[in-house]
């Protein structure tokens, strides 16, 4: 069976990966570079601790067990992956007692989340502001550099047979009875296939059109600052409890709500902005002065810090919150993997394994799709016709 | 003669160099070390984006010296190998 993925980010990077370890035939297509789009503008987030109990919280408690075992297959601190930790702190009692009803369900779904008063921050986090009333702790959270790990998917896939093809889908051939025989590209080459994987992120919604099988998936943009290289200031991933709520809202308009954490490197990174502005790159200094705003607040000691960057992304949005994995059953052959928001980096194992799975029809490294239902494309299309 | 000074001891310029350029120009191409390895850093891109040229300037710490322009007088040190 040969499978054509369309997309070499992390997700399309994990699926590869999965598959030709499940002994398909994968071509990997892309338009540009390895992590060349939204992998390459995220904070490399591997979270728990913003999910709330169901699907997609299910798919990341699934993910992260995949990233610890490939932290030890792959090179783990090649890519620094780092099992940091993540801490939310409150603002206000008001916020922490919504912190804590929302730790107490996911608890309950089998997430470690502590409870911790001021003094336990300051001992997690030194340099944390102390004036804020308490927080969360969420040991499970990790971190990872998100360009490097597809690069190692990709390598992976490659030494088990899968080779990389530069080009631009352009469209798909079906055969008499409707399903996928083939792909053509830009280019003007056509790659026969049984299958082909729609792992465009972002840019999904157009490569789910040209497959015969469209979904809506929308840039939903963000920036980060990165600030010059640092003595050690911040050791987990630290952001406020209003980064839940914005990151589940729908709102068309500007949301900010910090995120902050160190590299290896010594750069901090701070985000997180949410816009729903099209592909619009432009610079906003608002949107830049807001996070620095709050993270100063959060740290006070990256008031004097210098900042060195700024970059944006968009990441792929559905208008449900959650990923689309799984066949389309509109055309035989093609299944989507996208959509997954600001937590692709974090759920690219699980939506890999749980793709090969669908692939091959049999369980892989533990992910099987009938506990994953929610993720399939038919939800997006039963709106459509109702 | 127009001059600033690298941790103490003179480096002549030229006006209209840039801190950066005036360095290289004196012989000196590293001033700063790698966090981990300890190994030399100095003008990489040479056009403000890398922030591998960073210096104290004045009392300012990170200040790129591919982007400053020379003063007489500058006070100009390497900074500690945290950074």
């Amino acid at each position: 069976m040969r499978v054509v993925i369309i997309g070499a980010g992390i997700v399309g990077a994990a699926s590869a990966m999965y598959a030709a370890r499940a002994g398909l035939e994968v071509v990997i297509l892309d338009r540009g570079p390895i992590g060349s789009g939204t992998t390459s503008r995220g904070e490399g987030n591997i979270l728990v601790s913003d999910k709330a109990p169901g699907p997609e919280l299910d798919l990341a408690l699934a993910s992260r067990r995949l990233w610890t075992d490939l932290g030890q297959r792959l090179d783990g601190d090649g890519i620094e992956l780092d099992a940091k930790g993540g801490i939310v702190v409150a603002s206000s009692p008001d916020a922490l007692r919504v912190l804590h009803e929302f730790a107490l369900d996911q608890r309950a779904a089998g997430v470690r989340a502590d409870e911790t008063d001021p003094a336990g921050l300051a001992e997690l986090e030194p340099q944390l502001s102390t004036s804020l009333p308490g927080g969360v702790y969420y040991p499970q959270d990790m971190q990872v550099q998100p360009v490097l790990a597809a690069h190692a998917f990709i390598a992976d896939a490659i030494a088990h047979g899968a080779r990389m093809v530069r080009d631009e889908l352009a469209g798909a051939e079906l055969r008499a009875d409707g399903s996928l025989r083939a792909i053509s590209c830009a280019s003007g080459i056509r790659i026969e296939a049984d299958a082909a994987v729609n792992a465009a992120g972002t840019w999904g919604g157009q490569v789910a059109q040209r497959l015969g099988g469209p979904i809506e998936v929308l840039p939903r943009r963000g920036f980060v600052l990165v600030t010059g290289p640092l003595p050690p200031t911040v050791r987990h991933k630290v952001y406020s409890a209003d980064y839940v709520s914005n990151v589940a809202s729908s709102d068309m308009g500007l949301e900010t709500s910090c995120v902050v954490e160190s590299t290896r490197g010594g750069t901090v990174l701070i985000g997180a902005s949410r816009e729903r502005v099209g592909f619009d790159g432009t610079m906003q200094p608002h949107v830049v002065a807001a996070l620095a705003r709050q993270a100063i607040a959060i740290f006070p000691t990256l008031r004097t810090a210098k900042l060195m960057r700024v970059y944006r992304g968009f990441r792929p949005y559905c208008p449900d919150h959650l990923p689309v994995v799984g066949p389309d059953p509109r055309v035989r052959g093609v299944l989507h993997a996208c959509g997954h928001e600001g937590a692709g980096i974090g759920l690219a194992p699980a939506t890999g394994a749980l793709i090969a799975a669908h692939l091959t029809g049999q369980p892989v490294d533990g992910i099987d799709p009938v506990n994953h239902r929610a993720l399939l494309p038919d939800r997006l299309l039963v709106q459509e016709m109702s | 003669m127009t001059c600033f000074t690298l941790d103490g001891a003179p480096v002549a310029f030229s006006p209209g160099q840039t801190v950066a350029a005036a360095l290289v120009a004196h012989g000196v191409y590293a001033w700063r070390t790698t966090r981990f390895n300890g190994r030399p850093r100095g003008v990489y891109c040479g056009i403000g984006v890398c922030f591998d040229c960073l210096l104290t300037i004045d009392g300012r710490d990170d200040e790129r010296a591919c982007l400053t322009l020379a003063k007489d007088g500058m006070d100009v040190r390497t900074q500690a190998a945290a950074r």
